[in-house]
């Protein structure tokens, strides 16, 4: 479904992302992971294209490379920024409806907001309330079900652990799972390497922006090595 | 008692017109970070466009209107697409220069291709007609001012609460490239955007000419200065503080000229200034400004 080859992404003298080639198949779940300065979140903007790059992106068999990120976004794909990023002077309820600014002449936006609002039911209780009084946690809820209104086919998400304390993560990847289990393809971008390859299929272990290794998850979690580039970054 | 009424909607007429050049900038500035200084040469093409319509046979107070506010909008978007699109992601400062590069060319081609003087339009004339109510003697030009007003500030506070596309711009002055992840295309929001301030600032124009009826190049750059100051008063980058910003303008205006002796008139602007300054030293921000430190969590 998502194909990225030889991407390459240059921030003026320093290059950020060296040659990195991704496959995701649908409905897989694939996790990007690497310490920081590994080049995950520059892989996530440039797939989106928030970034220039070089390189090929290809989603559903169409070169998006020169898509605009609002282009990609209509043709489903859909990225949960890291830091969340939902708009702090807006409500939940206005969050959740520019959310679903691409599906807008559709008519079911209240019931795909109600299957989100049912997935995560404190956002129900403040629909009214600004998105920048919620906690961590509540905002990271908010802005997987902002982005699940676009109904996307192809979820990335960005570092979903970052800043948040363990028993919050947990329940983030419970709903990760979840969000898995309804035929999603996802790409899961993470630090928190054993917690992510919990939950993915394969993955791609980055350090200082090149592909050090990959393989089917489980056996990635019995890779020792996992545990040097964790700590080491390199 | 009478005096005091009057100097009070000469107040609010004031403070209407600076309120609408306010938010013309402040939207420009929400959205973009751009300080948009041409929005003076916006006003003075509209005006201009109107000196031209009646050169041409128009004599309709509505067709002037008509053609203040499209032209308003048109010049808007022209100086968007030709100008500040190419500069969108460059640092403020180019921006800046592009605003004042855009508003220096577009004075010295008025002054070159039409007249460096001043040219009568005096076809909105009728809209600045002096009535009484009882004892008070009224300008239906400071009513439509202050009516135009609320019903511009409602209007605009609609849009961008209960429409999409509102809602987009609000996101959009937060956190530009977020909202281009939602589908939003970050033209159109933009565009959106320059297309009110336009609006906006046809308007203005409209009232501009009404009072004076004449046209200069300069016609627009002193209102927006004003406009510039209301801003900073009422907070940048918030558009209820660039309302309130402008409103004050007009009171501390209209209350430093009842005050001052006749021949020292001509410190109006310098004392407005000077008691804007001390607002400013007790709140930075502004009026309405937000307050934000390193470290603070985003609300």
């Amino acid at each position: 479904m998502l194909v990225v080859e030889n991407l390459v992404v240059r921030y003026g003298p320093i290059t950020a992302v060296r040659g990195v080639s991704i496959e995701v198949g649908a409905g897989e779940t694939v996790a990007l992971l690497g310490p920081n300065g590994a080049g995950k979140t520059s892989i996530v903007s440039a797939v989106i294209g928030l970034v220039p790059s070089t390189g090929r992106v290809s989603f559903d068999g169409r070169d998006v490379s020169n898509l605009s990120p609002e282009e990609r976004v209509r043709a489903a794909m859909t990225v949960v920024p890291e830091g969340r990023r939902v708009f702090a002077n807006l409500t939940v309820a206005e969050n959740l409806r520019l959310g679903g600014f691409v599906r807008r002449r559709e008519r079911d936006q209240d019931g795909e907001r109600d299957r989100y609002l049912a997935m995560f039911p404190v956002l129900r209780e403040r629909l009214d309330q600004l998105a920048g009084t919620l906690s961590g946690g509540e905002q990271q809820m908010l802005a997987i079900a902002r982005a699940m209104m676009s109904k996307p086919r192809l979820l990335i998400l960005d570092e979903p652990s970052l800043g948040l304390a363990p028993r919050i993560v947990a329940r983030i990847f419970e709903h990760i799972v979840e969000l898995k289990k309804s035929g999603i393809t996802i790409v899961l971008v993470e630090q928190n390497m054993m917690q992510a390859l919990a939950v993915a299929d394969r993955a791609y272990v980055l350090s200082t922006g090149t592909i050090r290794h990959a393989g089917p998850a489980a056996e990635l979690r019995a890779d020792p090595r996992l545990a040097d580039l964790a700590i080491g970054g390199h | 008692m009478d005096y005091a009424i009057q100097q009070i909607v000469n107040a609010l007429a004031f403070g209407s017109e600076y309120a609408l050049l306010a938010l013309g900038l402040a939207l420009v500035f929400s959205i973009m970070g751009l300080v948009n200084f041409a929005h003076g040469e916006i006003i003075a093409v509209a005006g201009y466009s109107v000196f031209f319509a009646v050169a041409l046979g128009l004599q309709s107070v509505l067709g002037a209107v008509t053609i203040a506010i499209v032209m308003g909008i048109v010049t808007a978007l022209v100086f968007e697409r030709v100008a500040f699109r190419p500069v969108r992601y460059a640092p403020t400062t180019t921006g800046l220069l592009t605003a004042f590069g855009v508003s220096i060319v577009v004075q010295n081609m008025l002054t070159l291709f039409v007249s460096p003087k001043a040219r009568a339009v005096p076809v909105l004339g009728p809209l600045n007609q002096t009535f009484f109510i009882g004892p008070y003697a009224v300008s239906s030009l400071q009513l439509l001012e202050l009516a135009v007003t609320i019903v511009a500030i409602v209007a605009l506070v609609l849009f961008l609460n209960r429409s999409l596309l509102g809602l987009a711009i609000r996101a959009a002055a937060r956190d530009f490239s977020t909202v281009r992840l939602m589908g939003v295309k970050a033209n159109r929001v933009i565009a959106t955007g320059f297309a009110l301030s336009g609006f906006l600032a046809g308007v203005v124009s409209v009232f501009i000419l009404a009072r004076r009826g004449s046209v200069e190049p300069d016609f627009g750059s002193a209102p927006v200065i004003k406009a510039f100051v209301a801003c900073v008063l009422g907070g940048f980058g918030s558009l209820a503080g660039a309302a309130v910003g402008g409103m004050v303008l007009g009171f501390l205006d209209v209350a430093i000229l009842v005050a001052l002796p006749q021949k020292f008139g001509g410190l109006r602007d310098a004392l407005t200034y000077f008691l804007v300054g001390v607002v400013l030293f007790w709140r930075p921000q502004g009026l309405l400004g937000r307050t934000v430190e390193l470290g603070d969590k985003e609300v």
